[in-house]
């Protein structure tokens, strides 16, 4: 449920990294810091690298710059992009964030779906967009899951989904719960007719989107590093008053306890995901 | 206008409630608890086993939150772990082998935040009573109680018929969670209980439940008398109905808000 540090910039100096003003060899250079080995890299590099530092650790992607890194080129056609929230509770302050998510994002809402092929295996594709309120679900997320599961169903194609979302939209409360309960049915349907759903958890991925159909799916892939979980961290250490390990929720940590199939760097995921559609015979 | 949602919040949290043990003892006859998931534990924050209802064999599952402070001790204060969500499937699997309908009572501030609940799958539980109990073919009955705190109410809430008692409440989130991450203030939880529209009011006309129960005589026998009635009657609808599975699907795929942008 926890819309975790949405749209925060990090500060890069309270990470530990560095104490003082890079000295830049090439000035002019843009650069990140990684949180994982602490050191600059140059943007230009990380974007040739699809966003994945030398060390290994995987930084948040946007949905589109996805499609393009797993969709076979120009293969992707957008469905259901007209669907969108409302704000059904009128609650406070909803409308400027959804405004504010939608320029930050340039999407309308935090999943983008259609079909595309990948290794010249069509399927159904859905990716959401952590830019977009920290992809949390709402009527209208769920809504174009549904719509493509039952278009997957319809077409007898497999579905191959990117999760990415700090749970529930609180902001479109019960409606947004019940959104769970609708995913999963439709993931069920599919699932009955004999049809495959691969899901691969990206950072991060937790609430009620993990309870529902990020581990609903017959294979579960995982990038290195994602959060991957339910409650919320923080709620954990209050209810529970211990602090908790590095490693707890991550990727690493349910393919340990036996909750995904595997892991893959992002690097590895189209061949992977090809192979396994091939495997599965487009079914 | 803002005190009042969380009025009820506060009500549906009173520890003299009625909890899913008095309803099963008092709706009932015959209830035999049957124990543990077949997979790792027994969890005692949910309750559930086979019962008689007008003589006719019914499965009950009800969230325990427990009266005293030591029974609130042993029940989790009705908060499940992933042991118990398996638990509910696997009676619920059990019902649909034997024809049985099943009635839930939900009455949780929500799943167990915890580092074992984690490790075990918590969301994975979740999840797949969700999925299970869509396909279901048997009547499901499912009613809110008390408190019906988000994911882990509703992994027993995916029902053809969802009630609410008067005051129970059911929502995505706490108000006091709800209100400390968009507002950094706990402390505005009323505000937040009134914006989440959590009442059984609010849910019936979001659509999300068909009836509210009255709480009139709450935990006395005519209160228990009239919600058997009302279960045996809609359970005799319910039992005729051919199309139980694809009606729950259409049931739960018209909830949602959405608008049309242009292309």
């Amino acid at each position: 449920m926890a819309l975790i540090n949405f749209l925060k910039p990090k500060n890069q100096l309270e990470e530990g990294g560095r104490t003082s003003a890079p000295i830049h060899e090439d000035a002019g250079e843009p650069e990140k810091n990684c949180p994982n080995c602490h050191k600059d890299i140059p943007l230009s590099r990380l974007w040739a690298n699809d966003l994945v530092c030398a060390c290994g650790y995987h930084f948040r992607m946007k949905a589109r710059q996805r499609i393009k890194l797993i969709a076979d080129k120009d293969s992707f056609m957008e469905l259901f992009s007209s669907v969108k929230s409302e704000n059904p509770l009128n609650f406070p302050g909803y409308k400027d964030k959804a405004e504010t998510a939608r320029v930050a994002s340039s999407e309308e809402e935090a999943v983008i779906t259609g079909v595309a092929e990948i290794g010249k295996q069509k399927c159904c594709l859905f990716v959401m967009e952590s830019y977009f309120m920290m992809g949390s679900m709402g009527s209208a997320v769920g809504e174009k899951i549904i719509l493509l599961f039952e278009y997957a169903l319809k077409h007898r194609l497999p579905v191959v989904g990117f999760t990415v979302s700090g749970g529930a939209r609180m902001q479109e409360g019960l409606l947004s719960l019940m959104q769970m309960a609708k995913t999963s049915a439709s993931v069920k349907r599919h699932s009955d007719s004999g049809l495959l759903y691969i899901a691969v958890l990206t950072d991060p991925t937790t609430g009620g989107v993990t309870a529902s159909f990020a581990m609903e799916a017959d294979i579960i892939l995982a990038e290195p590093g994602a959060t991957v979980g339910f409650a919320g961290r923080r709620v954990i250490e209050q209810t529970t008053k211990k602090s908790l390990p590095k490693e707890f929720q991550t990727s690493e940590f349910v393919l340990e306890h036996g909750f995904i199939d595997k892991i893959v760097s992002r690097q590895n995921q189209k061949k992977m995901i090809s192979l396994l559609l091939k495997m599965h015979n487009g079914g | 206008m803002s005190e009042k949602a969380y009025d009820r919040v506060k009500l549906a949290r009173e520890s003299t409630r009625p909890t899913g043990l008095d309803y099963i003892k008092n709706i009932f006859r015959s209830f035999i608890e049957f124990h543990g998931d077949r997979r790792y534990a027994d969890d005692s924050a949910i309750v559930g086993g086979i019962a008689e209802l007008n003589s006719n064999p019914v499965t009950v599952i009800a969230i325990e939150k427990g009266h005293t402070a030591k029974e609130r001790q042993v029940r989790n204060f009705g908060a499940p772990h992933p042991e118990g969500y398996r638990k509910a499937l696997r009676l619920m699997k059990q019902a649909e082998k034997f024809g049985r309908p099943i009635i839930c009572f939900i009455d949780t501030s929500g799943a167990y935040c915890g580092v074992g609940a984690e490790e075990r799958g918590q969301g994975q539980a979740i999840a797949e009573n969700l999925m299970e109990m869509s396909t279901l073919c048997v009547p499901i009955i499912s009613i809110l109680i008390g408190e019906g705190g988000s994911g882990g109410a509703l992994a027993l809430g995916v029902a053809d018929r969802v009630w609410m008692l008067q005051n129970s409440v059911y929502s995505v989130i706490s108000p006091e969670g709800c209100a400390s991450i968009l507002w950094k203030d706990s402390a505005k939880a009323d505000v937040a209980a009134q914006s989440l529209r959590l009442t059984a009011e609010d849910a019936k006309s979001l659509g999300v439940i068909e009836r509210i129960l009255s709480e009139k005589d709450l935990g006395k026998k005519e209160f228990y008398l009239r919600i058997r009635k009302l279960l045996s009657d809609e359970l005799s609808v319910l039992s005729q109905d051919l199309d139980l599975v694809s009606k729950r699907y259409d049931r739960f795929r018209k909830i949602g808000a959405t608008a049309t942008v242009k292309e």
